[in-house]
């Protein structure tokens, strides 16, 4: 038998936007096994909701994730909305689809520079990343923030985009469209890239579904999950495809995601076509008493903000699951038997959000 | 084969102008709704102690018997919370970020609001 041992990968490394760490077991060039330890950025947020009051804690949801933000600020509301029994205005659903959407957009495109950059694309990185500063343009010009939007609040929102702005946010929507199609085309077509990707890191439809995998990890493996499609809020609306690819491997992770950006764009399109007028909020009276899990899409999967409230203004207990906690166990899976050089590739293509995980 | 895919992107970005600016000499992008950082129209402020109250980070602290406005702008998210709730409307979000400290401090600004003063009616009655 060979002999074993263990390299350790992370919290630091290059490749690596946030610390994770991996103990890697390896026999020769082969990983075996990988033990993964987090818990070097644990921030207590949720301790926190004992000492802020139910509105203002909406900041500090926002605040657990400095990509999907937005979609935990909607989350933690639409949990406080469904305990105090409150109905959203229409027109509030509608443009919290919008941001939502955007955001997936820019954290799709930021992924995917990061991926490039993993397997050594540096161009490609970059380029990537000049599309998303288009996002962030429109996100900043309607909530005023780039990637903290802070536009969510309980009972609606907080800003209103007019209707001259949304008809502009359409027709930019074409040429980012078509900046998008020539940035995949790279990533699927290229017979480098294609060759760096394929069969590493395979995750079988049924490991996928066992291990508990969300979000892009589980549809790149074939695994048709998409909370989207459960309706809430104003995606019932909305007709999409869901993106699913059968590989399983990093390819079928890309490509997946590189699918969902022209999901994303479509629901924009069709969310700007059928936002109805009217208020943006609702008064809010009381105080929230009862617990509810609230769920929602984010980029990397599904997100649970459990919610219980005393009828005082603190809550008693926030707890928040992370897409990238459930996708930890796949990736594992993933690293056993591959090589030490494709590490960062696999680890990169679950797209780890560390952050949001230990909050 | 496809070898040259990104053949296309490359040159229409050598025959395009940079996607980056050249901060500072030119100024960074800002739109109208921009959060920069929290000012106050000292002259309106009733000192309520609103913004106090709402500030998720703790940042604000409203001295009533002082009559002072103090902000620790490390402390301060910018989230718009204050701006939102001040009663009087005296707390502006300006698009400018914050300048850049060496060390710790706070901003301490004195509240010079007059409460008008209210004519007599018992006076005017008797009179």
């Amino acid at each position: 038998m060979t002999k074993q041992i263990i390299v350790p990968f992370g919290p630091q490394h290059p490749v690596l936007p946030e610390p994770i760490h991996l103990d890697l077991v390896l026999e020769d060039e082969r990983v075996v096994d990988a033990i993964p330890s987090i818990g070097y950025i644990h921030r207590g947020f949720e301790k926190l909701v004992e000492k802020r009051e139910y509105p203002e804690y909406v900041y500090i949801a926002e605040r657990t994730c400095g990509i999907c933000s937005f979609i935990h600020g909607a989350t933690y509301c639409q949990g406080i909305e469904q305990i105090m029994n409150l109905e959203v205005p229409e027109r509030a659903q509608y443009l919290r689809v919008i941001w939502s959407e955007y955001s997936r957009m820019h954290s799709h495109l930021l992924w995917m520079g990061l991926f490039a950059d993993s397997f050594g694309f540096e161009n490609l990185f970059m380029n990537a990343f000049r599309i998303r500063e288009r996002i962030l343009d429109v996100m900043e010009q309607t909530t005023g923030g780039r990637v903290i939007q802070g536009s969510c609040k309980i009972g609606g929102v907080r800003r209103d985009i007019s209707n001259e702005k949304l008809d502009e946010m359409h027709r930019d929507l074409d040429s980012i469209e078509r900046e998008i199609r020539d940035l995949t085309t790279v990533f699927l077509q290229d017979d480098s890239i294609k060759h760096r990707l394929r069969n590493v890191g395979r995750l079988s439809k049924e490991d996928a579904y066992h291990l508990g995998a969300s979000g892009p990890t589980a549809r790149g493996s074939g695994v048709a999950i998409d909370l989207r499609k459960t309706g809430y809020g104003a995606y019932g609306n909305l007709n999409f495809q869901l993106v699913t690819d059968s590989c399983g491997d990093c390819y079928g992770r890309c490509a997946v995601r590189a699918k969902e950006l022209f999901t994303s764009i479509d629901l924009i399109r069709q969310a700007i076509q059928k936002i109805p007028d009217g208020p943006v909020d609702i008064k809010v009276t009381g105080v929230p008493n009862g617990e509810f899990f609230a769920r929602a899409e984010q980029p990397r999967g599904e997100l649970v903000h459990y919610i219980k409230g005393n009828g005082t203004k603190f809550l008693v207990r926030s707890r928040i699951r992370t897409p990238t906690l459930t996708n930890i166990p796949p990736l594992v899976r993933m690293l056993q038997g591959c090589e030490l050089a494709d590490v960062p590739v696999i680890v990169l293509s679950i797209d780890p959000c560390i952050s949001c995980t230990e909050r | 084969m496809a070898y040259f895919e990104m053949t296309k992107t490359a040159i229409k970005t050598l025959l395009s102008t940079p996607a980056t600016i050249l901060y500072p000499a030119q100024p960074a992008k800002k739109t109208a709704l921009s959060r920069g950082h929290v000012t106050i129209d000292e002259s309106r402020c009733i000192s309520c102690g609103t913004c106090q109250r709402k500030c998720p980070s703790q940042a604000i602290v409203v001295s009533r018997e002082a009559k002072t406005w103090q902000i620790d702008r490390l402390r301060c998210v910018v989230c718009n919370s204050c701006v939102d709730t001040c009663p009087v409307k005296c707390l502006f979000m300006d698009t400018q970020y914050s300048s850049p400290v060496i060390a710790r401090s706070v901003e301490l600004i004195a509240i010079t609001y007059v409460k008008p003063v209210k004519p007599e009616k018992k006076d005017e009655a008797s009179a």
